[in-house]
């Protein structure tokens, strides 16, 4: 099994519904983003056209996030998902340097590399990722890309010499298809920036890689001065539900 | 690129998200420059040593892991400094990715560094038998003079790997078009010998005029090849586009143009001329001099070459 995804850009009508259906899925921090849609404007009026391109991690067959991440914390799972593990990554971003699409994110919160893992929990429980199912024009294809009867596989052959993938020559064998696309949409030096009317200038970055407010000091003091967790498992504490229970009863809740 | 070239055909990105600006920064420049020094040192000290007799280098055999051992300490702080989880840095031996340059790096350094340590104390404790008389580990290493001489030809053969793999790690970042891997191993290499020879000249005050010569002979030769492999990348890297759009904006009089050439001045022609015209003249303040001035040059020059493919949207 080789999951895989395709997006048929003559369907996407740049709704942003997959980057929103991402964010709230995967509680994807502000100022970073693991889908993103692009809008291109081509041509000139009154022969103008606006393409919008969603961009997400390619889970390369050959990935080099996985190659040069020193922990194994971005790794390969059966399906051909290229996950990450957050618990294990050091925050290195050799994964930031070697990913050629630019799909890898130092989450803020965490200060810890992550990305699109093609929302591997839902899968697991054999759901659709949460952009696919946002997606209000099926413009999101998803499936076994080596079962010749799944439909991504059936839209491949559809498709035939019209279906692309982003830096071919990169040899990393993405496993994210685009048709309907071209180089003008695809390929990031084929386009300019409208902020500086050249591909550098005054291009808007990101104030800061992770946390902004995580110095050099605050990495080594981190384990000290946390402010304690706040993952899910206060939610499935038997205890804390007890004292939530009564609390509440006390306040006279509700 | 004809899509953004002609007009009629012009493509524009008219909303995309803010991207991320430089990643790998000013740590990692110093990590690989004082990187750079550790390695040098030993390399550089291991050709004098095979020219030349002990006697013409009397601190040699102490002084050449002290320096190293301080310089790889410092590429050890900055390159646990510069991870976002510092503390996760155990996880590289707890759980080694070999395909990863980082890990096989890593290790590397680790037993380097850990050689380096056990060769300085000899050397010291060696050079000063005062000091090894109040200090109770000296006393544990009474026995082991012989050990610096067994380890050192194995320090000098693993000082290569450990100069060269940032270089693969350059290479493995596939998303940088601009750092390929035989012209950043070769950067590599000259670099530890510019920064080794620059680093030596600071203590070769009371060395023999010929082994002085011999310093100044490697830091020309290193300068030399390291100025050719500068400008041979930096006007001939046009085989592929990303490299061509890179070099093409700093040709251009963008960011780092200035601080490159400044690089190039300082760290490659003006110490190449001071030790060349050195080798003929004995001039200790002046090749001291040469030596600053390449020791600057280096930082800038691999400064800029971390950043500038950086500068690059992928996406």
């Amino acid at each position: 099994m080789k999951l895989g995804f395709l997006v048929d850009l003559n369907l996407c009508m740049g709704c942003k519904g997959c980057e929103i259906a991402c964010k709230v899925e995967n509680s994807v921090p502000l100022s970073s983003w693991r889908l993103r849609v692009k809008y291109i404007d081509i041509g000139t009026f009154p022969d103008a056209s606006r393409s919008f391109t969603p961009l997400r991690c390619n889970h390369c067959e050959n990935a080099p996030c996985e190659r040069i991440c020193p922990v194994s914390a971005l790794h390969y799972l059966e399906n051909g998902i290229v996950n990450v593990d957050s618990a294990r990554c050091i925050g290195c971003a050799g994964c930031m340097m070697a990913c050629p699409y630019g799909a890898i994110y130092m989450d803020p919160e965490t200060n810890t590399a992550d990305k699109c893992t093609y929302c591997a929990h839902r899968i697991e429980s054999g759901m659709m990722p949460a952009c696919v199912v946002a997606c209000p024009v099926e413009a999101n294809i998803f499936g076994d890309v080596e079962d010749d009867t799944s439909h991504i596989s059936q839209y491949i052959m559809e498709h035939q010499g019209g279906v692309q993938v982003r830096k071919p020559e990169k040899h990393t064998d993405p496993k994210h298809y685009y048709v309907g696309g071209g180089t003008y949409t695809l390929d990031p030096l084929a386009h300019e920036r409208i902020e500086g009317y050249s591909l550098f200038n005054n291009i808007t970055h990101l104030e800061a890689v992770g946390d902004k407010n995580h110095g050099v000091l605050d990495r080594f003091l981190a384990p000290f001065t946390s402010h304690g967790h706040t993952d899910n498992k206060s939610f499935m504490n038997f205890d804390n539900d007890n004292k939530a229970h009564e609390s509440h009863e006390e306040e006279g809740g509700h | 690129m004809v899509e953004n070239t002609i007009h009629a055909t012009q493509a524009v990105v008219t909303l995309d998200v803010a991207l991320p600006g430089i990643i790998w920064g000013w740590m990692i420049t110093l990590n690989m420059w004082a990187k750079s020094i550790g390695t040098g040192v030993i390399l550089v000290g291991a050709f004098l040593l095979y020219r030349h007799k002990k006697e013409d280098m009397p601190n040699l055999r102490w002084i050449m892991p002290l320096i190293s051992f301080i310089f790889l300490n410092i590429f050890l702080l900055f390159t646990l400094t510069d991870l976002h989880q510092p503390y996760r840095m155990v996880n590289i031996f707890l759980h080694p990715h070999w395909t990863s340059a980082i890990t096989v790096g890593a290790w590397m350094a680790s037993l380097f560094t850990g050689l380096i340590t056990v060769m300085m104390l000899i050397g010291g404790f060696d050079a000063f038998p005062e000091f090894r008389r109040h200090c109770p580990l000296g006393k544990k290493v009474r026995g082991m003079s012989d050990f610096y001489e067994k380890v050192f030809p194995f320090v000098v053969f693993l000082a290569i790997p450990v100069t060269l793999y940032t270089a693969i790690i350059m290479a493995e970042s596939s998303a940088r078009e601009l750092w390929q891997a035989p012209t950043e191993v070769m950067q590599m290499m000259w670099a530890a010998l510019l920064a080794g020879s620059a680093a030596l000249i600071f203590v070769s005050d009371a060395w023999s005029r010929e082994t002085r010569k011999d310093l100044a002979l490697v830091l020309a030769i290193a300068t030399f090849f390291s100025f050719m492999m500068y400008m041979g990348e930096y006007f001939f890297s046009f085989k592929s586009a990303e490299a061509e759009a890179t070099l093409e904006y700093v040709h251009a009089g963008g960011s780092y143009n200035v601080e490159f050439w400044f690089a190039m001045v300082l760290g490659f022609i003006l110490p190449f001329f001071l030790a060349v015209s050195n080798m003929k003249s004995d001039n200790k303040t002046l090749l001291r001099f040469a030596a600053i001035v390449a020791l600057v040059g280096l930082y800038l020059a691999k400064d800029v070459w971390l950043k500038i493919p950086q500068m690059l949207p992928l996406s």
